[in-house]
């Protein structure tokens, strides 16, 4: 596009023009925090963020690192990080905890899922200063004393992964299904990963395996 | 049977057939079905060769289904991708992409970028990977890349971290010249398209298949035809009872494997240890060893998980080759790893296919013609033929197809699951259940007399047996309410593509430990598993008790993860080593135990004497009589044992949907998956695989799109979202039956399933149910409630995109 001014206005930006803000930029840059399975006091935050101006009780944060402590699986973590870090970054990146994972990075796949407080939240979509006072669980924390969770084992039993990138966010997902309903039917399951994504095509194993794991082998 | 696709290398290995000097030995071996077609049938092999195997009953760890080696790895998170490998000092890097589909780029101002504090690194990219080559590249004076879709990556920058670099690639300043574009099939197969290529180009194909032939004829953007023919098709229309015909249009789909394409590349003067998310860490060596002009040696390259490729992931492309020059100039590993819109833009998709299919036949069914004219798009890349499956099916008297590449301002298409077929399969499948329709024949007793595939009938039978079957009205549309149920069947089919390149190195340990290496890569469909049952086996010791290396190029050469053609060329080598190094093993050990080797045998982990000159002893005492701290044995594939037969295998597929007629919408709610797969080592993870391929099918015929503008030549739905893929709520019942077939082909006489499963066959066996459902014929994909809205004739709302 050599002469901007000519194009439509929905053209996308040219390079040397100032890039347009992204979606995610803005909601990171607006303090909006949006989860897909929990909009985590959302419209909250965002009455503190709007408050904020005139209220000199209420902090600044950024745009430089800020310590922050999370806690996670039980343990209490110290980090330093911008405000705008998600709470996938903050593990993956600054924790090292990979096995939570990032796949659509916004919120459409739900293989980022962990719980915040046992509410399974995807955590691409969440800023890891909006965990700030939260229980954090990951997949790594969901196993106890080196033993897998009997959702995990019966994700391995029936073969209710391939590739197994969407796999932790599955059992995520899964696992939380069955803290809040112990006895679900195949149909609570379908619900409960709706919106989990898998390309490989484990989603009927994956039924198998949650049934078997809550004791229950009932189809509706 | 003819193979369509066979270029040579793939099918028949230079040296091969060359390898006479070794004497033969003549075994009997199992062929056909056990339960339908079973018998032994006589094989030349080499002498060297293992004891041949009984079929799956008779084995005790083979054909069973321990689980998954690494599953629990991959449940507990604790597995390790490409994307979760951090090094230290390790920098992030990002592309800066086009975002205008056609442009000759006149500047690329790096400077703002370089002054970011956080920034360690800028490169300019000055050859770009994928897209097809001119054959004459004169015809083109550029100094950087002719930009030929939107999302070509044009730079990079390396950074400290994920938001340095997301800020500093948004600094780099491009000018662009652009150029006319066009994104639509249609438009640009016409006289006064814009053109994509100033000249004729062509696209090399990888490992998985996909790029189209070189050298046919290029007339403006339309790379074709690729013609071939069997006897005389005109003549055959004219001696045929009844010709239906049809016009068939598919769409374009993505991979959308859930880890994108990306590498860590870690640049050090006397090693390149590159990771990578690949179907082929041997390709991404090769492709680095020839881009930077280094030995093969000096390259290193590993997967150790891997998420998802299905077929796009070969070669280093053009992230590898950045993140390698990106650490070269930093001395700091580097990380590049694609977002989720540079995944759907830029490396790969299965072309669209538009098909017009003309098939004449006899009255009792004889297929006297088949015609195939066919024009596809896989953007500024080839590969868009499909005529597979017309060509290699069923039985015909005369066969003309003509096969054709259009060229788009649109990402370069990549070998997709069963490249060509998919597309090819859903048109010819549904022409042959309209010509049964015609000749008022049931599917299966047409296909009966076409298909003389031999497992085939075993399948249709299967198929005829099935409740699902038995409850198809043969009746079309019979249902009064709004929502009609129907039933529909298609068949499947892809080849034998064995891959020389197969090497494992199997070691004994005087611990008693074994372990099985190849530079072979588990990309999901189980390879890790599969090799500790094949030494397990040989061993008498549990597979889960078998350490299995995998993901790196240091190891034995192995084979690539596409075309089907892993676990079929790999085990006969995992085999062989095993079972040489079981022999060097008891020979041994023998005299410590005052026998001999032939005495001596390895069952349920135990030394065991055949004669009971010895009490049993426990493998690992066994192997603490080892002379040497280790035995390995390091094996390569032989050519399969008859190279005459057996040349394609598939299945068939059985689809239920349900069809609303007030609001369009198709719900699959059951499907029946017949399929075959030689010996099948692990069941339960052939079934895994065919659900996958089921799954990825539905979602092909009824839900994926990729959209683009015709105004803007941009993607309109480059993510997760409204780019819409097979979800839970969407996952019919599926019923699998593997069909062991066994064909003498190796000693472990395994085949491949990632290609033929399901996904060929399951678009037309939607087609064909929907028929059967609503009466009216569905040709075009994805079945969108508002296609099927507007094939009942009702009014539709909407815009076209390409």
């Amino acid at each position: 596009m050599s002469d901007p001014t000519k194009s439509p206005s929905s053209t996308p930006e040219n390079q040397d023009e100032n890039r347009g803000i992204s979606r995610r930029g803005f909601l990171k840059g607006a303090g909006l925090t949006a989860a897909g399975t929990a909009l985590l006091d959302g419209v909250q935050a965002f009455s503190r963020e709007t408050a904020a101006t005139t209220n000199p009780d209420v902090k600044e944060m950024g745009p430089g690192s800020v310590p922050v402590h999370l806690k996670i699986n039980g343990k209490e973590q110290s980090l330093e990080i911008e405000p705008r870090t998600t709470l996938a970054e903050a593990l993956r990146i600054h924790l090292g905890m990979t096995g939570t994972k990032v796949i659509c990075d916004r919120g459409a796949c739900s293989g980022c899922t962990v719980w915040l407080d046992k509410m399974p939240v995807n955590s691409c979509m969440t800023l890891a200063v909006d965990a700030i006072g939260h229980e954090v669980t990951t997949i790594e924390g969901i196993s106890a004393d080196g033993e897998p969770h009997p959702l995990q084992a019966a994700f391995v039993k029936h073969d209710a992964m391939q590739c197994g990138f969407c796999t932790p966010g599955m059992v995520m997902s899964c696992a939380a299904l069955l803290e809040r309903n112990p006895h679900p039917t195949e149909s609570d399951v379908r619900h409960a990963i709706s919106g989990n994504l898998c390309r490989c095509g484990t989603y009927p194993k994956i039924f198998a395996a949650t049934l078997e794991a809550a004791g229950n082998t009932r189809k509706a | 049977m003819p193979t369509h696709w066979n270029e040579e290398s793939m099918l028949q290995q230079p040296g091969a057939a060359a390898d006479g000097k070794s004497d033969k030995k003549t075994v009997n071996m199992p062929v056909g079905v056990p339960d339908y077609t079973l018998c032994d049938e006589p094989r030349e092999v080499p002498v060297t060769e293992p004891p041949v195997w009984p079929i799956n009953k008779d084995l005790k760890y083979v054909g069973k289904s321990p689980e998954r080696w690494d599953g629990l790895a991959k449940a507990t998170g604790r597995a390790r991708y490409t994307s979760d490998v951090q090094l230290p000092g390790m920098l992030y890097a990002k592309f800066v992409n086009a975002n205008v589909p056609h442009a000759k780029v006149v500047s690329v101002d790096t400077s703002a970028a370089e002054r970011h504090p956080g920034v360690r690194a800028v490169h300019v990219i000055e050859h770009v990977l994928g897209n097809a080559s001119l054959r004459d590249p004169s015809l083109e004076q550029a100094k950087y890349p002719v930009v030929r879709y939107a999302g070509q990556p044009i730079a990079a920058v390396a950074a400290i971290s994920p938001n340095a670099a997301e800020d500093a690639a948004a600094l780099i300043k491009v000018k662009y010249e652009t150029l006319p574009f066009v994104v639509d099939l249609d438009k640009a197969r016409t006289a006064d398209a814009p053109l994509v290529y100033p000249g004729a180009a062509d696209q090399g194909g990888t490992a998985g298949g996909g790029g189209g032939p070189h050298g046919v004829p290029q007339t403006g953007n339309i790379h074709g035809p690729s013609i071939r023919k069997v006897a005389d098709v005109e003549r055959g229309l004219r001696d045929a009872d009844v010709v239906v015909e049809g016009h068939y249009v598919t769409q374009v789909q993505t991979h959308s494997a859930l880890e994108t394409h990306g590498l860590v590349a870690d640049w050090k003067p006397e090693m390149l240890t590159v990771w990578a998310s690949t179907q082929a860490i041997s390709s991404v060596r090769e492709e680095l060893a020839a881009f930077f002009k280094i030995p093969m040696t000096q390259i290193r390259v590993l997967t150790e998980f891997m998420g998802g490729g299905f077929g796009a992931k070969f070669g280093a492309g053009n992230p590898g080759v950045v993140a390698a020059a990106l650490s070269k100039k930093t001395g700091a590993p580097v990380r590049l790893m694609l977002d989720r819109e540079e995944e759907h833009l830029s490396v790969g998709n299965r072309p669209s296919s538009d098909q017009m299919l003309r098939i004449g036949a006899k009255k009792d069914g004889t297929l006297t013609a088949v015609h195939l004219v066919s024009y596809g798009t896989a953007g500024c890349g080839t590969g868009a033929g499909c005529a597979g499956p017309a060509s290699n099916l069923y039985k015909y008297a005369a066969l003309h197809t003509e096969e054709n590449d259009v060229f788009t301002n649109a990402g370069p298409g990549a070998a997709m699951r069963a490249p060509g077929h998919p597309q090819g399969a859903f048109a010819l499948e549904q022409t042959i259940d309209e010509l049964a329709v015609k000749l008022n024949l049931d599917p299966l007793e047409l296909r009966e007399r076409i298909d003389l595939h031999p497992v085939r009938k075993v399948e249709r039978q299967i198929v005829r047996e099935s409740a699902l079957w038995k409850s198809r009205n043969p009746v079309a549309n019979a249902d009064r309410g709004p929502v009609k149920r129907g039933v529909g069947f298609a068949q499947s089919v892809w080849y034998r593509m064995v891959s020389m390149d197969s090497a494992a190195e199997v070691r004994v340990h005087r611990d008693g430990s074994l372990e099985v290496l190849s530079a072979v890569q588990d990309i999901g469909s189980g390879i890790k598993t599969v090799m500790a049952q094949i030494i397990a086996e040989q061993f008498g010791v549990p597979p889960e008790k078998i350490t299995v290396k995998v993901g790196d190029t240091n190891y034995p050469v192995g084979p690539s993860s596409g075309g089907s053609m892993t676990t079929l060329s790999l085990t006969p080598a995992v085999r062989d080593a095993a079972w040489q190094a079981s022999q060097k093993f008891l020979e041994e050990v023998a005299p410590a135990f005052g026998t001999t080797g032939g005495d001596l045998e390895l069952l349920d982990g135990e030394l065991r004497s055949k004669s009971g000159k010895i009490q049993p002893v426990s493998f690992k005492r066994a192997a603490a009589r080892m002379k040497t701290d280790q035995i390995a044995v390091q094996s390569k594939r032989v050519p399969d044992y008859d190279r005459s037969k057996y040349l394609t295998y598939g299945g068939v597929d059985v689809a239920e949907v349900e069809v609303d007629a007030e609001i369009g919408r198709i719900h699959v709610k059951r499907v029946l998956s017949v399929h075959d797969c030689g010996r099948p080592m692990n069941p339960t993870q052939v079934i895994s695989q065919i659900n996958g391929g089921v799954l990825q099918g539905i979602s092909y015929t009824l839900f994926e799109n990729r959209l683009l503008d015709p105004d803007y030549g941009l993607m309109v739905n480059p993510n997760l979202e409204q780019y819409k893929i097979t979800g839970s709520r969407e996952t019919p019942e599926i019923d699998v039956r593997l069909v062991e077939a066994y064909i003498g082909q190796s000693s472990t006489d395994a085949s491949g399933i990632g290609e033929a499963a399901g996904v060929v066959s399951i678009g037309a066996a939607i087609g064909n149910a929907v028929y059967n459902a609503i009466g009216v014929r569905i040709r075009q994909t994805p079945m969108t409630p508002a296609v099927v809205l507007a094939a009942l004739k009702q009014p539709v709302l909407g815009r076209s995109l390409a």
